[in-house]
């Protein structure tokens, strides 16, 4: 066993000799390929949202009814609610060190995040299938 | 140790803890603009993620009807509503421009410490701009 002065794993990390859950790479790159789609995504939507400022419910109506708008805006809501519950888990797992409230927090943001995102899809299909 | 023992035995063998090393608390440090930059992505990240409720609402609304809508878009014209409004475009701004200079760093460039701060600064002064130019043309637009 190593007899350095400092090793990071803690001596029932040793003992079990277990290394790490083999998971992290599927986050990182979920995150990371979120984020890169999000770059147009979003400076689409903000342009959209900027030119509909102070419009009238018709107007935002038949923006989000159109064919590209509506399936670029499921795809938004897909992207950004991913994205978004990815990078809360990481915040809850670096902040949260009690077991239980670490879980109960990672339940409520996914959870949160899936109820958000099918309402704004319903939303947004409600209105285009009318 | 001896690697003949049985699990049980080895893990429970009476050890002292290594010396695990321990950086120091956050106020230790001065803040730098790196860290702040830091820290602010995560901080706008979790606002940006609160702020999709107020999106959700406005997409639910236009859903349900003019009245429900009038409401929404009533809220957001109060001065609460362009506050909360501010707030959001210049984190969003921030996270995204933010959000770019990450992707290049976990592409393996940009780690040098002149390059490091120029694309923090570039990333303050792109938040600036974008947001002004958001408003200004929103607000133009509202006239």
């Amino acid at each position: 066993m190593s007899g350095k002065a400092f090793d990071t794993r803690s001596p029932l990390s040793r003992a079990r000799g277990l290394g790490p859950a083999k998971e992290g790479v599927a986050h990182w790159w979920a995150q990371r390929v979120t984020a890169a789609a999000l770059v147009p995504m979003t400076l689409w939507f903000v342009v959209s949202v900027i030119l509909l400022a102070g419009a009238e419910h018709a107007t935002v109506v038949a923006w989000v009814g159109s064919p590209v708008t509506t399936v670029a805006l499921l795809l938004l809501i897909a992207a950004v609610f991913h994205h978004a519950q990815l990078g809360l888990q990481v915040v809850i797992e670096d902040y949260v060190h009690n077991e239980g409230l670490k879980i109960a927090g990672l339940l409520v943001i996914k959870a949160a995040a899936l109820v958000l995102a099918i309402g704004a899809a319903f939303a947004v299909l409600r209105i285009a299938l009318g | 140790m001896p690697s003949d023992m049985p699990t049980a035995e080895r893990a429970s063998a009476a050890r002292p803890p290594a010396p695990r090393p321990l950086s120091p608390h956050l106020q230790i440090y001065k803040p730098q603009l790196t860290s702040v930059l830091s820290i602010l992505h995560r901080a706008t990240g979790i606002a940006l993620a609160v702020g999709t409720s107020v999106l959700v609402w406005w997409l639910v609304a236009a859903a349900a009807g003019p009245a429900a809508f009038a409401t929404v878009q009533g809220f957001l014209g109060s001065w609460i509503g362009k506050l909360m409004l501010l707030g959001w475009s210049v984190s969003l701004f921030y996270h995204l421009a933010n959000g770019i200079r990450h992707l290049f760093w976990d592409a393996g460039y940009g780690f040098e410490l002149k390059t490091a701060y120029a694309s923090g600064w570039a990333v303050v002064a792109a938040t600036a701009g974008l947001t002004a130019l958001a408003w200004l043309v929103a607000l133009g637009g509202m006239r």
